[in-house]
């Protein structure tokens, strides 16, 4: 049945050679390559859930009064999308779930999307040639934080309305044209009715549709260029080891997406999120208090509330105060990230192709700087919730801010110095783990090295025939029990050698056209 | 063999829990196990049958390593010159071609500004005027005798309760401290002040009656009421400015004016703020 479906597209329109090229594409294993699958799962779970939740939220801000089952809410005046949302949650069966499930899937998504862009950084995998999909990457993170708050500013709750709010002030602050911006974003003045309707077209049809598109970009180039793998036995800039996409890889990549979308699921059922029945509907004087954003957004809002009170002003212009934590730093932000593999490139003058990745001790200066970074906004992170660790601590909030307004600029240098120390000595130590190093060698000042250049192995290549008359070709390397076959079959003999010769160039071709081989693998 | 088999099983049996919960009236904890169990059960057999019964990664493949064929290039622009080369007078052509397109562009683009009202000077003033009575966000007038001398309340000018940037909070002092302002500016110990923070536009809404300090639970700026509502903590570094009020005949708090500064979060062209510069130069 399948055969016969696929021979009548073949017919039509070929494709049997793309089809030989997709089945036998090989895809490295090694569990950091999921991360960026767990993305793609997740905003296909976003789809599923988003299109139902579409079907039952209004976008409007027409006032109603509120006479669903949800009693503490019975009698208030609310706008029709808040209406809608709780009647969601409460009024239509399975509705929570989707609703809460399709939350927990963004968080998903975002945190997968900056898992993998960290894995992809701290291993190098953004070098030459795979800058182009670094940008794309990248933009795929902002277009998807953005939508994480289109979305979560959809209910009009009182909540999200501080966020939207936030929003507009900060648009505000924008050096010459900012109050255009606002103007134009939100319709008017704050609170302006145009703003539910225009981010529900954003989130579900503008954002996502580029976010399709631009996954289709990255994985179209990832397909091309191939993925990158980490170095090991067998594995050579010029090749690409693990399992087929068919079937093995196949089997465990749709594994992989109904284990997302288990736990996106359970998450919807059992784990509370945005419970915008309790934030109440949205007041133009009413505020709640903690409020905090979504996590995703909470080094912005750190930066709000640390930054010190200074507002410049001159020739009767001024720079509002929001300007510099929440558009210079985010700006700093991507900006730095888009720039840094051509940054990192001219500072280190490698300017050649990287297929095999670095280990983290590999590239101090990289790892250095990018965890210190990390620091930097782990620490913002931390300052959103300056209300919330002076409730638990008992501090005042005015200490607490103190706190991180001198940690912030302080800390990630530091952080940065001694994970230098401590990558440098690990590779000087050639050990293996940073837990196996032992302070000693830790605090000892080494020189950093050039990354050692792994000599190669000595392997065996030879080609041998398969049942029904194609050719195969396998490599061995016996000290290190790796037995590694081609991914594909060949007509003949000589094209299976030349296919061999371009995965291994340096390994001499051992036995060629042999018809039974003489020295088989000693693994079987 | 047998795990994979349990796998799938474990979720054909949650599926049909699924349908059953649902049937009967839907329980959003069990609907969100068993929806986990179904599509859980799913992924753990398809993972163990890729683990266990089919090959691992033992395959390798050449990488073709891009550009594989440089001599392609030059075919490419090859081409492109061959189609390119006939044409006459082409940069002309398509410098008018380039400007067409860039005037069409602009064309296109100015519909944006239908999106928005113009901002104008609508951030300078709010919907309070003269003789304007403070209501509450019910709608209801506010008697001055009735405010308390611990909590703030916030009102709204007549008719305008959804009006954001007119929010105000009127604040009762005890007897014995001198209210802030110019002393036409308040009346009987009750004072207003824009509900609105200067930082990013918050409704300031906490305030503590013991140390007159009035608190934005979304940045932590605190401004004290006694000294002008000038910021003493967090990010803001603009006062909250202060609206004129008086009490009418019938005990009403009526505005006497409309803010004699702009309210709420800083912009580009904002005026400048009289009382940052020291002068005495409010109450004009």
């Amino acid at each position: 049945m399948i055969g016969r479906l696929a021979r009548w597209i073949d017919d039509r329109i070929g494709g049997s050679a793309f089809a030989e090229e997709a089945l036998t594409k090989v895809f490295p294993d090694h569990w950091s390559f999921m991360l960026g699958e767990i993305a793609l799962y997740s905003f296909i779970v976003l789809v599923v859930t988003g299109v139902f939740l579409t079907l039952f939220f209004d976008p409007s801000v027409a006032t109603t009064t509120y006479h669903g089952s949800y009693v503490p809410l019975q009698g208030t005046t609310m706008s029709e999308a808040y209406r809608s949302v709780v009647e969601l949650s409460f009024d239509v069966r399975a509705g929570l779930v989707m609703r809460q499930a399709h939350h927990w899937a963004a968080i998903v998504f975002i945190a997968s999307l900056v898992v993998h862009l960290l894995r992809v950084f701290f291993t190098g995998a953004f070098r030459r040639p795979r800058e182009l999909n670094w940008l794309v990457g990248l933009t795929l993170l902002i277009l998807a934080m953005f939508n994480g708050f289109t979305g979560y500013s959809l209910p009009d709750d009182l909540l999200s309305g501080t966020g939207l709010r936030i929003a507009y002030s900060i648009a505000l602050s924008i050096p010459v044209v900012g109050t255009w911006v606002a103007f134009l974003l939100f319709g008017g003045e704050f609170p302006a009715h145009e703003i539910i309707p225009r981010l529900f077209v954003t989130h579900i049809m503008i954002v996502p549709a580029a976010i399709a598109a631009l996954i289709g970009v990255h994985l179209a180039l990832i397909w091309r260029q191939k993925h990158t793998d980490f170095p090991g036995p067998g594995r050579r800039e010029s090749n690409v080891v693990g399992a087929k996409l068919w079937p093995t890889y196949a089997a465990s990549s749709l594994g992989l997406f109904f284990a997302v979308f288990a736990v996106v699921a359970t998450l919807g059922g059992l784990a509370q999120v945005n419970p915008v029945w309790q934030y109440g509907p949205f007041r133009v004087s009413e505020v709640p208090s903690p409020a905090q954003p979504d996590w995703w957004l909470g080094w912005v809002e750190g930066a709000l509330r640390i930054f010190p009170p200074w507002e410049p002003r001159a020739f009767g212009r001024e720079i509002p105060n929001p300007f510099f934590p929440a558009v210079i730093v985010p700006g700093i932000t991507f900006g730095a990230l888009y720039l840094w593999p051509f940054l990192e490139a001219r500072f280190t003058g490698d300017l050649g192709p990287h297929h095999l990745l670095d280990r983290p001790r590999d590239h101090p200066v990289r790892t250095a700087t990018g965890v210190g970074a990390l620091s930097f906004f782990v620490l913002l992170q931390l300052a959103a919730s300056n209300d919330l660790l002076a409730h638990w601590t008992g501090a005042s909030v005015a200490s607490i801010t103190w706190t991180f307004r001198i940690l912030v600029p302080l800390l990630p240098p530091v952080i940065g110095y001694v994970t230098y120390r401590l990558m440098t000595a690990l590779q000087a130590s050639g050990r293996e783990r940073l837990a196996d190093l032992p302070l000693r060698e830790a605090l000892r000042s080494a020189v950093p090295e050039e990354p050692e250049v792994s000599e190669e192995e000595a392997g065996l290549l030879y080609v041998e025939p398969e049942p029904g008359g194609r050719w195969r070709w396998r490599y061995l390397e016996a000290d290190n029990d790796v037995e590694l076959c081609s991914n594909e079959t060949y007509a003949s003999a000589d094209e299976a050698r030349e296919s061999g010769r371009r995965a291994y160039p340096e390994t001499p071709v051992s036995y060629s056209t042999a018809t039974k081989v003489e020295r088989r693998s000693p693994l079987g | 063999m047998r795990a994979i088999l349990a796998s799938f099983v474990v979720s054909m049996l949650a599926s049909f829990g699924l349908t059953v919960v649902y049937a009967t009236g839907g329980q959003p904890q069990l609907e969100g196990i068993l929806l986990g169990a179904a599509l859980g059960g799913i992924a753990i057999g398809l993972v163990l049958f890729g683990r266990r019964l089919l090959p691992g990664g033992r395959f390798v493949g050449p990488r073709d390593v891009v550009p594989h064929a440089v001599a392609q290039r030059a075919e490419a622009e090859a081409a492109f010159e061959e189609g390119a080369e006939p044409i006459e007078r082409r940069q002309l052509l398509l410098r008018a071609f380039g400007g067409a397109i860039a005037l069409l562009g602009v064309a296109a683009v100015l519909p944006i500004r239908s999106l928005g009202t113009k901002p104008g000077r609508s951030l300078q003033h709010t919907r309070w005027r003269k003789g304007s009575r403070a209501v509450g966000a019910d709608g209801e007038p506010v008697f001055a005798d009735e405010l308390d001398v611990d909590t703030v309340t916030t009102v709204f000018p007549e008719g305008h309760v959804d009006s954001g940037d007119s929010q105000t909070l009127l604040i009762r002092l005890p007897s014995d401290v001198k209210p802030p302002g110019p002393a036409d500016w308040s009346s009987g110990g009750v004072v207003a002040f824009s509900k609105v923070c200067t930082h990013a536009g918050c409704p300031v809404g906490l305030y503590q009656a013991e140390t007159f300090e009035l608190f934005c639970p979304c940045h932590q700026s605190t401004f004290s009421v006694l000294d002008g509502a000038q910021p003493t903590f967090g990010p803001a570094t603009r006062p909250l400015p202060q609206l004129p009020i008086q009490v009418d005949s019938e005990g009403f708090v009526v505005a006497r004016s409309d803010y004699q500064e702009p309210v709420g979060p800083g912009y580009w062209t904002r005026p400048r703020d009289e009382r940052d510069s020291g002068e005495e130069g409010r109450g004009r």
